[in-house]
């Protein structure tokens, strides 16, 4: 069976007022199967909030899609016409973003908001579509389902509206979920609460979710495979348990260091010096020839510095962008 | 008791009571809210608050959002008066202290805030970002200040050739080096560190943390690092005191508290931090 989702040389680029072109994503490729959960692991400025919208044809109007393609249940969202992405957009594919807040209309209810979405995609009339808000609602807030919906956003917690997002995400059904860090702004109590929706929704829906992230953490137990996005390229992909515990690339082993053991930390362990990774994410508009991490790798070669190593399959499930296994 | 103290917190009690930089009894916090008709309602956001922390060392204050610890940041750096109680710092109690004797001890106790690009004003340099506090306690003149300016950005980190770089020009990481660096400015002896590193990728936030231990070695800080990561928390501090609900329900050595926690509140939030070696949940769908 074709993947759900197939994305292909993907190239997205910002461009300034002045006609300076700033690269976001350069060759970005990566399938989602239906039912599996991607994690994509990357730090600000990555390119990792580009993804998200330019699957959608999102992006702000400075940025350009400048090549690749983005196949979803066989078409290409790239080249469709913009009244074809319609249906899709919101429906078969939703978006949750980092701050819910915001995402939110502050003088509205809830019940009118998650109506909208109804609304927007499927005529009908309007005692079955307040039925049908009821009813989606409750999958997130099955004992306060009616409370919920009379409220408005600033009377919920952080929490609360992020449930609300959810709820609105899969109204009309999704395949495909796509969130941006969608608890970066809560805390730890409540962002398992919300990784326990995800998991118990996509058992019940079997839903595909992207879930984008810089917190390697989250996507233990909860992501199928995870794409490591470093300065707009993949540095590897394969399965969360591989990627996590025995990293390949020198940049994700890196990062994986730099998380403090904390609660699994020794004593002694405890007020060290965390592993830095030198530097700064490299400026990829004065990019210049060479693998992008090669100034701040540890292990870098002399031909680290004259091309860019492409991606070598380690296994079937497996891929590193690095020459230390071919390239 | 309500709550659990370690050995080393009841000593200081006593003998050691010299060691502790601070020493918060019983503090509560209540605010007046005007509901929309017009009535009064009490929110009480701290009550009872009672820990300390010993000079050179790093407490770190944990829970969940809306328990009271950014409240109590505040009432500790001098910027809310606590309803009751008593902030006892450097032997001082400075809970009750008017105007004018708390623009002396502010300065020694210093804030560094969780969102770099809102705590900086981003048409200023990094010099004048630096060197702003001295200016408004009126130390040191143009020469000596713009010295000492240069001296705190490199002590964080900053190459000299950015120092009249603007603050928005910087990247996150960087923002936090220079919220560092001016809190160092007025050689304060408290650091409250309200969600410093939670904005920051964790790359960012191991270079940040390496700097917070590097200092406090040098300079001998005393840090309140506050946060909702335990995993951090773990990492940084000697001591853990867990907040719920405006009152401080567990505080220990920081490795007693994670290996025998004695509250259902620090039990939560155990189980709630994210682990690497978490298991899957569910069979691989590959």
């Amino acid at each position: 069976m074709a993947p759900l989702l197939q994305v292909q040389d993907l190239h997205v680029a910002y461009i300034s007022r002045a006609g300076r072109k700033s690269p976001a994503l350069e060759g970005v490729s990566f399938d989602v199967r239906t039912g599996e959960t991607l994690g994509v692991l990357g730090e600000s400025g990555c390119g990792k909030s580009t993804l998200a919208v330019a699957l959608l044809r999102l992006l702000p109007g400075n940025a350009e899609i400048q090549k690749g393609a983005v196949l979803f249940e066989g078409q290409d969202l790239l080249r469709a016409e913009p009244r074809a992405l319609e249906p899709i957009r919101g429906a078969r594919i939703a978006l949750i973003f980092q701050e819910p807040s915001l995402a939110l209309h502050p003088t509205i209810r809830i019940s009118e908001q998650v109506s909208d979405v109804l609304a927007a995609h499927e005529p009908a009339s309007r005692a079955a579509r307040r039925q049908k808000m009821l009813q989606v609602l409750a999958e997130v807030f099955p004992a306060d389902t009616a409370h919920i919906a009379d409220s408005y956003p600033h009377q919920l917690s952080g929490g609360q509206q992020q449930r609300v997002l959810i709820a609105m995400a899969i109204a009309c059904g999704p395949s495909l979920i796509v969130a941006d860090e969608p608890t970066a702004s809560l805390d730890p109590t409540t962002q398992q609460d919300i990784l326990g929706i995800f998991r118990r929704l996509r058992e019940k829906f079997n839903l595909s979710i992207i879930l984008i992230t810089h917190n390697p953490a989250l996507l233990a137990g909860l992501a199928d495979r995870v794409l490591v996005l470093y300065a707009g390229k993949v540095a590897e992909i394969g399965p969360t348990e591989e990627v996590l515990k025995s990293p390949q690339h020198p940049y994700t082993r890196a990062l994986m260091q730099s998380v403090p053991e904390g609660l699994e930390g020794s004593a002694r362990s405890r007020k060290s010096r965390l592993p830095v990774i030198p530097g700064e994410a490299p400026n990829l508009a004065v990019l210049e020839s060479g693998c992008r991490f090669e100034s701040r790798c540890a292990d870098r070669m002399e031909q680290c510095k004259q091309r860019e190593p492409g991606a070598t399959a380690l296994s079937e499930a497996h891929a590193v962008s690095c020459f230390k296994y071919g390239g | 008791m309500p709550y659990r103290v370690s050995s080393t917190v009841d000593d200081s009690r006593e003998g050691e009571k010299m060691d502790r930089l601070l020493i918060v009894e019983k503090l509560a916090k209540r605010y007046e809210r005007t509901t929309v008709l017009g009535s009064k309602k009490e929110v009480l956001a701290l009550q009872e608050v009672s820990f300390s922390i010993g000079r050179g060392s790093t407490l770190a204050l944990v829970g969940e959002s809306g328990s009271g610890k950014s409240t109590l940041a505040f009432c500790i750096a001098c910027l809310e008066r606590p309803t009751s109680g008593r902030i006892v710092f450097g032997g001082n109690e400075i809970a009750a202290l008017g105007e004018k004797q708390l623009r002396e001890v502010r300065p020694q106790i210093q804030l560094v805030f969780q969102d770099p690009v809102r705590s900086l004003n981003p048409r200023f340099s990094a010099l004048e970002i630096v060197s702003e506090p001295l200016i408004v306690q009126g130390r040191l003149n143009k020469q000596e200040r713009e010295a000492r300016g240069r001296a705190l950005l490199a002590q964080v980190g900053i190459p000299q050739e950015k120092e009249s770089q603007k603050a928005d020009e910087f990247s996150g990481g960087q923002r936090q080096r220079l919220a560092i660096a001016r809190a160092l400015s007025l050689e304060p002896k408290l650091l409250v560190l309200d969600e410093a590193l939670s904005a920051l990728d964790y790359s960012v936030q191991a270079q940040i943390a390496n700097l917070l231990l590097e200092l406090q070695a040098a300079l001998g800080l005393t840090y309140l690092f506050i946060t909702h990561d335990l995993g951090m928390a773990a990492h940084l501090a000697d001591e853990i005191a867990v907040m719920e609900q405006g009152r401080v329900v567990e505080m220990d050595a920081a490795d007693t508290l994670l290996r025998a926690p004695g509250q259902e509140a620090t039990r939560r939030l155990i189980a709630a931090t994210p682990r690497l070696g978490a298991a899957d949940h569910r069979p691989q769908v590959i």
